[in-house]
């Protein structure tokens, strides 16, 4: 089954057919999503209207990890099995999850100065995620060190799985340190602890975001492969 | 075949070296790792005064007093509890049961003075309605959720 999809022609045209469905949903999880997180939800008891900041933060937050444990697994495949998609699969996942973890910082702070007092402060939640971003940024770069993408690619898998190993210390830091960073609010193993009216927007803005980024990885996937067919092409027109 | 395998195993073991190395250094480094020391923790580990660090706890039910711009307030974790004081502008969130991080130094006397005030956010929320009704029918009050 593996390798059925990790022919690029048959992922190419699958994804063809999966775009414009995927793309639509996006649109309208994103308008429902939007309106739920603006308008058709409370003020929080403590933050007031400076909650909603959660609707963008958290998502992000959940894709950018998502995302990086999504790249360590393409990678992991591309380093044992040698699977030309899977390199693919990371290069283009790389600068999305670069893009989310930026979301997360920034809104991440303009959140904390109205609710905590502070921009920024160097606790182990915040940190472990600079770090996140940094490893996004290494990974990109590495990518693009090379002069054969090949062993740019093999560089960048080693990063990407030694990297990993912040993905768990992110999830716990806030349980396993003390934080400025409140730990989880939805994935714990009681119930959540945000009431439906406040959860609902926050649900349907972590699908939007899911959708977006399945469709942006679709995208940048196949443009990878059509610039590789059309190298190839230049290739072999010029001998 | 042999290849791959080889491979995978190569990966595997690294991951698995790797994870152990991390889960040693963050417990070798355990003590720069957090944020701030509780009453409790402050109990055990005696800091000599003009050492700056980050106290946290509630703050005390009933113990916030303001003399000018100076206000004084108690610290706790409801097992030990400190006084403290701090001279500014206080975050919104600061109120009695409210989670707080203070950064500054301890006196001699024990009494804790502040440089800054952070307030530490719990994970729930809810709507103000919500709140009202619960409060009312005595289910929850402030700060009881931020253990």
């Amino acid at each position: 089954m593996f390798h059925r999809f990790a022919n690029p022609a048959r992922f190419s045209r699958i994804a063809a057919r999966v775009l414009p469905w995927s793309g639509a949903a996006t649109i309208a999880l994103f308008i429902i999503g939007i309106y739920y997180a603006l308008f058709a939800s409370p003020p929080d008891f403590q933050q007031g209207e400076t909650v909603r900041i959660m609707y963008v933060h958290v998502p992000s937050a959940w894709i950018s990890m998502a995302c990086y444990s999504f790249i360590a697994v393409m990678s992991a495949v591309a380093l044992i099995w040698k699977h030309p998609l899977a390199d693919i699969a990371a290069r283009s996942a790389a600068p999305l999850g670069a893009g989310f973890t930026l979301i997360v910082l920034i809104t991440g702070s303009l959140w904390g100065k109205p609710t905590w007092g502070t921009w920024w402060v160097w606790d182990a939640r915040l940190t472990s995620v600079l770090v996140l971003f940094f490893l996004y940024l290494g990974h990109i770069a590495l990518t693009n060190a090379f002069d054969n993408p090949q062993r740019g690619a093999r560089a960048a898998a080693v990063l990407a799985l030694v990297g990993f190993v912040n993905i768990p210390i992110i999830k716990f830091s806030v349980d396993w340190w003390n934080t400025l960073h409140q730990p989880a609010s939805v994935t714990r193993l009681d119930a959540p602890a945000i009431d439906p009216a406040i959860l609902t927007p926050l649900l349907l803005m972590a699908l939007a975001f899911t959708f977006y980024f399945v469709t942006m990885l679709l995208v940048r996937m196949r443009a990878d492969l059509n610039a590789m067919r059309a190298r190839a092409l230049r290739l072999s027109a010029a001998e | 075949m042999k290849r791959k395998h080889r491979r995978l195993m190569v990966v595997l073991t690294s991951l698995g070296l790797l994870g152990a190395a991390a889960v040693l250094v963050l417990t070798a480094v355990e003590d720069s790792l957090v944020f701030f020391y509780t009453p409790s923790d402050l109990a055990e580990r005696p800091t000599p005064p003009e050492n700056l660090f980050r106290l946290g706890g509630l703050v005390e039910e009933g113990s916030v007093r303001k003399d000018g711009a100076t206000t004084y307030f108690n610290v706790t974790d409801l097992q030990k509890t400190i006084p403290a004081s701090y001279t500014g502008v206080l975050p919104d969130l600061f109120r009695p049961g409210q989670g707080v991080v203070a950064e500054g130094t301890l006196n001699p006397d024990g009494s804790f003075t502040a440089t800054e005030v952070l307030a530490k956010h719990d994970e729930t929320y809810m709507p103000k309605e919500v709140a009202d009704a619960l409060r009312e029918s005595g289910q929850w009050r402030d700060g009881s959720v931020t253990q």
